[in-house]
């Protein structure tokens, strides 16, 4: 064994793993730093001179001090060498240098475990559908090269086409342990810091800016689908955090407090339910935006007294939870004196000239006051925009008296000061307002891009109301979307401002295959498999019957690739066939051929044996000859008839000739 | 132990194989990982652990297709062996210290080719190659010949590794092959030709002055003393004569195991004999062999050099 390992490399051998290096380690110069990836580049494209020109491989001190060096400068980068992106920058290093050392078998070997890893650590960053196609193209091309130090010099279309058989074999064996191979949902230990850098969405607070910023992206924040008929898109509002924690600056979730216990909240549906199921991408957060007002939860979710639904976990992968909403309903009619206080407070001393406005209107019902605050943003000259100008102190009284150019967190929050200053329990809520039907799936498109910023107030016996103040200043945002409530002048990603038809239909076909994609690969947990296993007569499995029929299927599947690979034994020619079977007939008729003995012997021997099959053994002695060793005899299909004709022309056997 | 060498024998049928060709069937093909393969698995299963504990479903993908591709190829492993067809040839005599080399005829009959075949003798170098789509080659397998006698190299061993290495698949194939020694020559210079050992007898062996008659010819004999004409006027079937000469040849060498130096073993003087018999064949000369248990009567050719050498070789073994 320690013979095959220290055998050295033949030159034919480097250019495939440089192409190994070369193909796992490229892809991560998308978030490598730039340094990083030219030189990993660098010490590859010199270690192909090197090969081109059969240069001798530096020294090892070389080596040496390129390792210290990036490994240094990786460490100086990212401020740690343990984090997942120093680990996978690590990784891709040793990737690109470890071939200016690679002489023996034990080198390459190195270098093709390296890569396996490598293409692992690819998918922290995407599991993409280009990314599973370059899975493919990375495996072939590591198997290939397994074939070529295995193999030796063979020509590439040899390689390719074992390369493709293996993996026409390897691909149902992959398909079923990836359906029956018992899931465990992660994490076995804890991830490091870094583990989901990199989520968007919501954050767990709300300042001016926050989610102007959001709506800067374009990605996918979730997919619905609804089992009946789609509400109408002014009625799209998915709940997110509640704020109800303001320090004139930012609005924060407050901490309940500790003491009174939680009650939990109610919700009465007044119309019509709609059920739904939402696709969540992993945002790294407990809430789960549900359509405003939900009534039924998916398993392990809670309804929390600001009456948000909060997953037990963060969601730390995309997942699938089912709901039914309730569009009319009646919430938290009785609310904890706890959460009104909350709603009703503010930070002393700030906005003095927005409390002395709400004062005014103290006296009116809570209603009243509501209406006369939107009636406000209505009327007065306020406008919707992406760009507002930066407010100081007293932000509040800057935006309602001097710069009235806001975006929905300036509406919400502004709203949300006024009637708590007026005496009326207010909060703002995040989320997300509407969603686009994509018409190849059916499935309801959410991106974050549709980020928005509403107030909520309680009235006494109707509970909490939602007041959206964008709706007063523009309404088409939320009939139509973001992309109508802007001018053309406002920055926004290109693909929410689609106008082409044909490139928003590219797109609809895109995020359909995708959002199967997603379904059926990327969202295959535990509980997907338990749904996919029961629909193939397997209810309730347990490890236990899984291995069972894993290994069943595992086996069945093995001996059909070996059966399908069986050495086939080359079909004996026909001649030869019809030779034999004349030689089994004279075998009946009492002369036995030996192995070693040529047509022509024979023929004699039978002459001399049994002179009445003297001439026809020598007619189908001559035809076999000929069709055997002539090989520019023109006639072989008539010699063949007249081989087959012989052997019909063979007299009956008698048992008592012999 | 010796339960142990019982079970081996029967798990790797150690008997030579008597019957020919000897054709490679599934009990006679075993297959491991190999240390590249332990590793395969190793790097598998933490890549596994890293994939379920970042819940990454590509992840799974790759880990199942690598699991799948790495199955497929211990199939593909084991059927590069399973089928081959084995026949054994003669090996070419060679001298103690040189490299015997076995020829192994294989017959590949599968569609494929088979790749990277390492045939070996226990504890010998092993040589590797390729048999294309239904085709014939010929393997020489080499055994570094130590001493002189008639060589046993005993079963070979024939390993793969092909297609990704992560197994190893073998088989012994237990051909019965042998192959003639010589004794390793040594050079020390020709005895003088005028040998008083052989002296009273030279009559009674075959000179080459005067003719003395016919007799049928061994193969040991010259083909310019068959009598050709003789030969001609007789039926085919009866065997070559060949003239016999009596007497005369002053060029006559006796190599004669007595003028060895006595005082060393009898390998040593066999040596001795050997390197004599190679230099007088070299010099083109007619020699004759006196060994105590046989004597070669004087002549000149390939033959002889063959028959004396292997007399050489097998002389004391029963």
């Amino acid at each position: 064994m320690n013979g095959v390992s220290s055998r050295p490399l033949e030159h034919g051998e480097t250019p495939w793993l440089l192409a190994v290096a070369l193909i796992t380690g490229s892809p991560h110069a998308w978030h490598l730093p730039g340094w990083l990836s030219a030189l990993c580049g660098g010490v590859l494209g010199w270690r192909l001179w090197l090969w081109h020109r059969r240069r001798a491989l530096p020294p090892r001190w070389w080596l040496a001090l390129l390792v210290a060096g990036s490994t240094a400068g990786i460490g100086w980068q990212f401020g740690t060498l343990l984090g997942r992106d120093a680990g996978v920058a690590l990784l891709v290093v040793f990737m690109a240098l470890k071939p200016l050392e690679m002489a023996r078998r034990r080198d390459a070997l190195v270098v093709i475990m390296l890569g396996y890893f490598l293409l692992l650590s690819h998918y922290f960053y995407s599991q993409s559908i280009p990314t599973g196609l370059w899975l493919l193209i990375a495996v072939a091309l590591l198997t290939g090269t397994l074939i070529r130090l295995h193999g030796g010099a063979q020509p590439i279309v040899a390689i390719a086409r074992l390369v493709g058989l293996l993996l026409a074999q390897a691909l149902p064996l992959m398909l079923i342990l990836y359906l029956f191979f018992p899931r465990i949902s992660g994490p076995l230990w804890g991830l490091p810091q870094d583990a989901h850098s990199g989520l968007s969405g919501l954050s767990e607070q709300m300042a001016p800016g926050s989610i102007s910023r959001l709506i800067q992206s374009s990605a996918i924040a979730f997919r619905s689908r609804f089992a009946g008929t789609l509400p109408e898109r002014a009625a799209l509002y998915w709940r997110g955090p509640v704020f109800d924690d303001y320090d004139g600056l930012t609005w924060r979730a407050s901490t309940p407090s500790a003491g009174t216990p939680a009650k939990s909240p109610t919700i009465d549906a007044l119309g019509e339910t709609y059920a739904y199921t939402t696709l969540l991408e992993a945002h790294n957060q407990r809430w789960l935006l549900a359509l405003d007002m939900p009534t039924a939860l998916p398993a392990g979710a809670a309804l929390a007294p600001s009456l948000q639904v909060l997953s037990s976990e963060p969601v730390r992968a995309r997942a699938q939870f089912p709901f039914v909403a309730v569009l009319d309903y009646r919430a938290n009619a009785m609310e904890t004196t706890d959460i009104l206080q909350k709603t009703l407070s503010l930070p002393a001393n700030i906005n003095p000239r927005t409390r002395a406005l709400a004062e005014q209107w103290r006296s009116m019902p809570p209603e009243k006051i509501a209406a006369t605050a939107l009636a406000l943003f209505e009327k007065e000259n306020f406008y919707y925009t992406l760009q507002p100008p930066l407010l100081g102190q007293d932000g509040i009284d800057q935006f309602l008296f001097d710069t009235r150019r806001g975006f929905c967190e300036h509406y919400a929050s502004a709203f949300v000061f006024l009637m708590r200053a007026a005496g009326v329990p207010a909060r703002v809520v995040a989320g997300y307002q509407g969603g686009e039907v994509n018409p190849i799936d059916g499935y309801l498109t959410v991106r974050q891009s549709d980020a928005h910023a509403w107030a909520e107030i309680w009235l006494a016996g109707r509970g909490w109301q939602r007041i959206d103040p964008t709706a007063a200043v523009a309404p088409s945002r939320i009939a139509r979307g973001i992309a109508a409530a802007l001018p053309d002048s406002e920055p926004l990603p290109p693909l929410v401002r689609l106008e082409s038809d044909w490139l928003r239909e590219a797109r609809n076909r895109w995020e359909a295959a995708n959002n199967r994609w997603n379904q059926w690969v990327l969202g295959y947990n535990p509980q997907r498999q338990k749904e996919v296993l029961s629909k193939f007569g397997l209810p309730h499995p347990d490890w236990q019957r899984m291995s069972a029929v894993l290994a069943g299927l595992c086996g069945a599947v093995l001996a059909i690739v070996v059966l399908w690979t069986r050495p086939r034994r080359r079909a004996d020619d026909p001649a030869q066939r019809l030779w034999k079977k004349y030689c089994a007939q004279l075998r009946r008729r009492g002369v036995n051929r030996a192995p070693w003995e040529g047509p022509t012997a024979f023929a004699r021997r039978v002459a001399s044996e049994k002179p009445s099959l003297a001439a026809l053994t020598r007619e189908a002695a001559a035809h076999y000859t000929a069709l055997r060793y002539d090989r520019s005899d023109t006639e072989r299909p008539r010699r063949l008839r007249l081989l087959e004709n012989c052997l019909r022309r063979l007299p009956p056997s008698r048992r008592n000739d012999v | 132990m010796r339960l142990l060498r019982l079970f081996q024998r029967w798990l790797f049928r150690l008997a030579p194989d008597e019957k020919l060709p000897i054709v490679l069937g599934q009990r006679r093909i075993f297959i491991v990982p190999t240390r590249a393969g332990a590793l395969f698995a190793a790097v598998l299963t933490v890549m596994l652990i890293g994939a379920i504990n970042y819940n990454l479903s590509l992840g799974h993908a790759l880990i199942f297709l690598l699991a799948g591709v790495g199955l497929a190829a211990m199939v593909q492993t084991f059927h590069n062996l399973f089928g081959l067809r084995l026949l054994p040839g003669r090996a070419e005599a060679v001298f103690a210290g040189d490299i015997a080399r076995f020829p192994l005829q294989l017959e590949n009959t599968r569609r494929q080719s088979r790749r990277a075949l390492e045939f070996s003798f226990q504890n010998q170098p092993s040589v590797s190659l390729d048999i294309p789509p239904a085709t014939q080659a010929t393997v020489a397998i080499p055994y570094a010949a130590q001493r002189r006698g008639l060589l046993d190299p005993g079963r070979v061993t024939l390993i793969t590794r092909y297609p990704l290495g992560l197994f190893r698949a073998w088989s012994y194939p237990y051909p019965v092959f042998a192959c003639l020694v010589y004794p390793q020559p040594i050079r020390t210079p020709l005895p003088g030709s005028a040998s008083q050992a052989a002296g009273g007898n030279r009559s009674e062996h075959g000179g080459q002055d005067d003719f003395a008659g016919l007799r049928p010819r061994q193969d040991s004999d010259p083909t310019r003393h068959i009598a050709w004409k003789t030969v001609a006027r007789r039926p085919d079937d009866l065997p070559l004569l060949v003239k016999q000469f009596a007497g005369g040849g002053a060029d006559d060498l006796w190599l004669d195991w007595s003028q060895t130096p006595a005082d060393r073993d009898d390998e040593y003087r066999l040596s001795v004999l050997a390197g004599w018999v190679v230099a007088a064949d070299e010099q083109r000369v007619r020699y004759g062999l006196g060994l105590p248990t046989q004597r070669i009567a004087p002549a000149q050719g390939e033959a002889q050099r063959a028959a004396c050498l292997h007399a050489l070789a097998l002389y004391g073994t029963p």
